[in-house]
């Protein structure tokens, strides 16, 4: 899980010329993620007892819980840091929120998976019209739909505004299906079947759940800031590609077949010098970035 | 009073292309400047970004003296933009789309009544739907739509493509009555010819920067080359030569955008040209 | 902001009646679902009968989809958004007059889909009241919030797909509430069904508050 180069072991800050989103910190975070797992899962599966009513099978709400909490945590961050971008109209937040979208909907669909999973050998079927589930599998569609209008094109702005309106909404639709889907299925007093999914929680039974809800969230921090990283040197690269582009624009109208004059990239010149070209689509930059001086300049990461 | 429009090094982007990648530009105010440039480099853009349809992403953009960096929203009631597309509902009347752009734009109906009447719309053409309109009748609805607002500022992306002779004339006639009544007036136009009797100064354009080309008399841009179709109107020789484009036949009304235009002998002699028997105005 | 939100739903509500897309396209669609339902669901045993309210709510919301569509499909066509945006009308106006127009068009699809269900799923309304107050709240809620995911989508190339995509699970409330409403008519147990007609009306309001003031930002990104 933790894929990071030998290399920056100094500094916690990805502005030393990052090839990757690995810090320091992050790197211990991980270790101490790792081994929370390792526990967590001998306490799950190892040391804590059996429920008297569902036998094993019961192991997988310390599975099923935390994934559940970091699902409906990230829904909410995507909506809060929406909030906050409209307010603040900072690209930290915006970021945030795509980072928290991307995270929730794993979380969601892993929700959904293991849900399903602890389903069969419990209820004896894959799903149950359980309100928490359906509110769940909505999440994931309003999650999903958040994602296709992210990835809409357009320049960094608009899609920002138009993700920020569309995720402000995750939250209160979660919560209007959720009391819909409640309220609906407690009308069917006839599913008896609901009341096995409240085992009964002995104390170490409660240790291990809030031990490894814990962990899951460290987890989740962990891929948080990864992916927050991420988002934000790919928005760097957006805004490196951007002078490039502007500096290639004015190119066209000079002498053709020059080279851009004043490009940010010093060394490796990813884009091929075709001035004459009115091309819409920017110069998709090679893998790795090698406009590594301009995003110095500009990567303040706080985790 | 301020400029009409300040931009000093403005980049304005089209999704994620810079479109205006820095352009310098001052107009003052009761001006008419003809936009010129070849294509691709930005004459459209602009033009809309004038109207505050795009971010300025960097850089300095004052229009009529608002501020586009901070709200490009509040220029676009003092602006009249007309673009490429109709921007009418094909399935109105020309009644009906003027009738209401022009509540929408809180106009006089006297002023929506008149524009209507100017352009050649009046009568039956009033209550055809506009799908059913020929591409230059659609084109003047479009543009007594503008005339009906009464903006300060007018935006005309090539105001003269696919209009007959007469609806030229009165499209200059409305310009020049406008910037009387104190509007400034851009045009961009592939219409050399008569855009220069029109405009008092000439901008060139190229590839998203506006070429530093001395400002003062209706000057063509120099490149006697490449991209420009029709040809420039040089100083007074004996004959205006350069194009070898044109010939002295009658233009052919049908032709819809960027023909050259007619020779005209600059000492104001009228070369008729038109089979209709109007003449050409000089300057 | 209300005189051009009048504007801008009479507008609309003209441009329906000139192309009539609504009346020859969307209404036979309308009864084309009924019927398909029919094909799919034994119609002797029983099920239709029974099902008729959620039967005839997903009829609701697959016309709502299209009529949302087309009203947007307008204002794309020749650059009539970038009309609308040098316009000087309000944004909440146009917001709110969109909705109208469309509130009025689902209204009429509606009343065509209650003829429908009653001939064809042999089911005749109950509970008058009831019926007509969560049809006004739910066609409220789905106006109102399929004309701000409509905006978002308008311009756009994808938009046949992403529209209903982002919809319809913004609209599951609207849905399990008025057919629960529908049920409680039917079933002439009217006090279980206004409940779900106040989350009906919480919906509606809470989306056209929202509207108003996103329609504005979402109207210049598209």
């Amino acid at each position: 899980m933790i894929s990071q180069p030998a290399q920056d072991d100094r500094g916690a800050d990805v502005a030393d010329g990052p090839s990757g989103t690995g810090s320091r910190g992050t790197r211990i975070l991980g270790l101490v993620v790792l081994a929370g797992i390792a526990l967590g899962a001998y306490l799950a599966l190892v040391s804590s007892p059996p429920d008297v009513n569902m036998g094993d099978s019961v192991r997988l709400i310390y599975l099923h819980v935390p994934v559940v909490t970091v699902a409906y945590l990230a829904c909410g961050l995507v909506t809060v840091a929406s909030v906050m971008y409209l307010w603040k109209k900072s690209a930290w937040w915006d970021v945030t929120a795509a980072a928290s979208a991307e995270i929730g909907l794993v979380f969601t669909c892993l929700t959904l998976v293991t849900g399903a999973i602890w389903g069969k050998p419990t209820w004896g079927t894959f799903w149950v019209w359980d309100p928490r589930l359906t509110a769940t599998a909505m999440l994931a569609l309003l999650l999903f739909g958040y994602q296709a209008v992210r990835h809409l094109p357009g320049d960094p702005t608009s899609r920002a505004r138009r993700s920020a309106i569309v995720g402000l909404l995750v939250l209160p639709n979660v919560f209007l299906d959720n009391r819909a889907v409640t309220w609906w299925r407690s009308l069917h007093q006839g599913t008896t079947i609901l009341n096995t999914l409240q085992p009964k929680i002995h104390d170490q039974m409660a240790f291990a759940l809030v031990f490894n809800i814990f962990v899951g969230l460290l987890l989740a921090a962990w891929l948080m800031i990864h992916r927050w990283r991420l988002a934000w040197l790919e928005q760097q690269v957006e805004v490196a590609e951007l002078d490039e582009a502007i500096a290639e624009r004015r190119a066209e109208g000079a002498a053709p077949g020059t080279p851009a004059p004043g490009t940010p990239t010093p060394a490796a010149t990813p884009t091929p010098a075709t001035p004459t070209v009115a091309d819409p689509t920017p110069a998709t930059p090679t893998p790795a970035s090698p406009t590594p001086a301009s995003t110095s300049a500009r990567t303040e990461v706080q985790p | 009073m301020e400029p009409a429009v300040h931009l000093r090094a403005a980049v304005s982007l089209l999704g994620r292309f810079p479109a205006l990648a820095g352009v310098d530009l001052d107009v003052a105010r009761g001006e008419i400047v003809l936009l010129q440039g070849p294509n691709g480099a930005g004459k459209s853009t602009l033009l809309r970004t004038l109207a505050g349809l795009h971010p300025v992403v960097s850089g300095t953009a004052e229009v009529l003296g608002h501020d586009l960096r901070r709200d490009r929203r509040s220029v676009r009631r003092q602006v009249g933009l007309l673009g490429h597309a109709t921007m009418l509902y094909d399935e109105l009347t020309v009644a009906d789309n003027i009738r209401f752009w022009a509540r929408a734009a809180h106009a006089d109906p006297v002023d929506a009544e008149a524009a209507v009447v100017a352009l050649g719309l009046g009568g039956r053409l009033r209550s055809v739907a506009v799908s059913r309109l020929s591409a230059g009748q659609r084109r003047r609805a479009s543009i007594a739509v503008l005339v009906a607002r009464r903006p300060e500022l007018w935006l005309l992306d090539e105001p003269h493509a696919g209009l007959d002779a007469e609806a030229r004339d009165t499209v200059d006639d409305l310009v020049r009555r406008a910037v009387t009544a104190g509007a400034t007036v851009m045009v961009a136009s592939h219409e050399l010819e008569r855009a220069h009797a029109l405009a008092g100064r000439v901008v060139t354009i190229t590839s998203g920067v506006i070429e530093p080309a001395p400002v003062v008399e209706p000057a063509p841009v120099v490149e006697p080359a490449p991209v420009v179709e029709a040809a420039p109107v040089v100083e007074p020789g004996p004959v205006v030569e350069a194009a070898p484009v044109v010939e002295p036949a009658p233009v052919v009304e049908a032709a819809p955008v960027v023909e050259p235009g007619p020779v005209v002998a600059p000492d104001g002699a009228p070369v008729p040209t038109e089979t209709t028997g109007g003449t050409t105005r000089v300057p | 902001m209300f005189r051009d939100a009048l504007a801008v739903a009479g507008k609309d509500l003209r441009i329906e009646a000139r192309s009539r897309v609504a009346l020859n396209q969307v209404a036979p669609f309308a009864l084309l679902v009924l019927i398909l339902f029919a094909f799919a669901l034994d119609p002797d045993s029983g099920v239709l009968h029974s099902a008729t309210p959620g039967l005839y709510w997903v009829a609701v919301l697959f016309c709502a989809v299209l009529a949302i569509q087309r009203a947007f499909a307008i204002e794309s066509a020749d650059a009539n958004q970038d009309a609308l945006r040098l316009s000087g009308l309000e944004p909440a106006g146009i917001f709110l007059g969109k909705m109208l127009a469309i509130c009025a068009q689902l209204a009429a699809l509606e009343v065509l889909l209650g003829l429908g269900v009653v001939v064809l799923y042999n089911s005749p309304p109950t509970g008058w009241l009831l019926l007509v107050v969560t049809c006004v709240a739910a066609t409220a809620g789905i106006a109102a919030a399929g004309t701000l995911y409509g905006v978002l989508a308008a311009g756009l190339r994808v938009r046949e797909t992403l529209l209903p995509l982002l919809l319809l699970p913004v609209l599951a409330p609207v849905l399990i509430g008025s057919t629960r409403a529908f049920e409680a008519a039917r079933n002439s147990t009217p006090s279980q069904g206004w409940p779900w007609v106040g989350l009906l009306v919480v919906f509606a309001v809470g989306y056209t508050v929202f509207g108003a003031f996103g329609f504005g930002p979402l109207l210049e990104e598209s």
